[in-house]
């Protein structure tokens, strides 16, 4: 069963389609290529909320649908959510 | 490959509506009453009453006009009856709507009174539905329907899979050589950057860059605390989105990846060509659909979360979720559900197939959600108070 999305290949993090529990082995797939990954869930993920796909640095660019949607502001790692806590808009 | 064709309504002007409506269309909220009046009387004409067409003056009247005749210029409108309170603004919309070569008839009710403009204006309603009646739908191509697209209730299923849909059919309608438009200025307020590169010259892209400065300046002079704390709102965070510009780009998956807009239009201009449009519009979902049709746009992709359920009199309105609880509880409002995608059931290319099949069904006549439902917002953009 698919339980998170990737928009496309470039993007660091994907989209929960139902509740991810923390340790469970995900089911992804990317919609562009149709190709299938699995990310070991570190937090419970929400359903429409974001898991990384990468490791991320403080100030590094969170990229979903191909572009940058903010700035990272604590250190990720490749399968915790990405929310408030740790991204951050470039606007203000 | 020679494109679909569609069975539809051949207007005098050369362009083809999707509906056959005759409409009783009042100046003026004072004409409300008459028309609604003529609309009981005469069965299959419709009235579209609003709030407006008194003391406004410049730029807010000028919307004004352009939005009234444009709905009478509609190609889904097959003929047009104008009453409002005086002759002078009332031949003005007489005369923009015969531009289009089809029947209208103005009717002002001071110096004959309601009861007597009524029985006027129900003799003129009958004549056009029995002229309308005998109007044959012919073969045209799917490349000749107008589409117009914004979303409602938004939450992440709409960036996920309904908001990339449309996109997906975007891409292949414009391919065709369709007209397709969007717009949402507030809502894609974080990815403007992106727009301007979307641009398909630099002409385009100064055009929406105007526009898009021109909402932010209204926002700063109207604005009572700062935005930047409610944008993404409560709700949005709550449901994952995380940025204002993760939100915007979710909303602009409906243009797709591979098509640029031609143009950037002010309110309810109607295209001087075929491609994709950028026309500045308010995202509330009834004003906007409302200036879409004004612009001559005949059919509308709706993609919605939570369950948005507007509808439009003119302009139809199909709407889609990927929202498989949206698509049970509130399945009278959907036409198209999608959340196939969420459960990687389903490609976006086969989604945007489907989307595509359910214009075409729209065209040779299947009745939307919406129409169904009977929901005709009929809401005009205003721009200021009133002298």
């Amino acid at each position: 069963m698919i339980q998170f999305l990737i928009h496309e290949k470039a993007d660091s993090v994907g989209v929960a389609t139902v509740d991810i529990k923390a340790g469970e082995v995900a089911q992804g797939l990317y919609m562009d290529s149709q190709e299938a990954v699995e990310i070991e869930a570190l937090h419970d993920i929400p359903l429409g909320h974001k898991i990384a796909m990468t490791d991320h640095q403080v100030d590094d660019a969170v990229t979903k649908y191909g572009a940058d949607i903010g700035r990272v502001v604590a250190q990720i790692k490749k399968g915790e959510h990405v929310h408030t806590h740790n991204l951050k808009t470039r606007r203000w | 490959m020679s494109n679909p064709t569609v069975m539809a309504y051949r207007r005098a002007n050369g362009r083809v509506g999707i509906r056959n409506h005759v409409l009783i269309l009042p100046l003026d909220d004072l004409s409300n009453s008459a028309s609604e009046k003529v609309a009981f009387n005469i069965r299959g004409c419709k009235a579209i009453p609003h709030a407006y067409g008194r003391l406004q003056f410049g730029e807010d009247l000028a919307l004004f006009f352009r939005t009234l005749i444009g709905t009478g210029a509609n190609p889904n409108v097959a003929a047009v009856v104008v009453i409002g309170i005086e002759p002078e603004w009332t031949k003005r919309v007489v005369d923009g709507i015969a531009r289009t070569g089809k029947p209208v008839t103005g009717f002002a009710i001071e110096r004959h009174g309601e009861i007597k403009t009524v029985e006027m204006a129900s003799w003129k309603a009958k004549e056009y539905v029995h002229w309308a009646s005998e109007l044959k739908r012919e073969v045209c191509d799917l490349s000749e329907i107008w589409v117009s697209t914004k979303c409602g209730e938004s939450d992440t299923t709409s960036g996920l899979a309904s908001n990339p849909t449309v996109g997906n059919a975007f891409e292949k309608l414009v391919a065709m050589g369709a007209t397709c438009s969007f717009g949402e200025t507030s809502e894609v307020t974080g990815a403007e950057d992106t727009l301007v590169e979307r641009a398909a010259t630099p002409e385009a892209a100064q055009q929406f860059m105007d526009l898009f400065n021109r909402y932010a300046d209204m926002i700063d002079r109207n604005k009572t605390d700062d935005l930047s704390g409610s944008q993404p709102t409560k709700g949005n965070i709550a449901g994952g989105l995380t940025t204002i510009e993760e939100k915007a780009f979710g909303n602009i998956q409906k243009i797709g990846k591979k098509i640029n807009y031609v143009g950037a239009l002010d309110k309810a201009v109607t295209p001087t060509g075929p491609g994709l449009w950028y026309m500045d519009s308010s995202s509330a979902a009834a004003e906007a659909v409302t200036l879409w049709a004004a612009a001559g746009f005949v059919a509308h992709f709706f993609p919605t979360g939570q369950g948005n359920i507007i509808g439009n009199p003119i302009e139809p309105v199909i709407k889609l979720t990927a929202n498989p609880q949206t698509a049970g509880d509130m399945s009278e409002h959907i036409d198209y559900d999608c959340s196939a995608i969420l459960r990687g059931e389903m490609t976006l290319d086969e989604s945007g197939d489907k989307l595509i099949d359910m214009l075409i069904r729209t065209c040779n006549g299947r009745l939307t959600a919406q129409e169904v439902l009977g929901h005709e917002e009929y809401v005009l953009t205003k721009l200021y108070e009133s002298a």
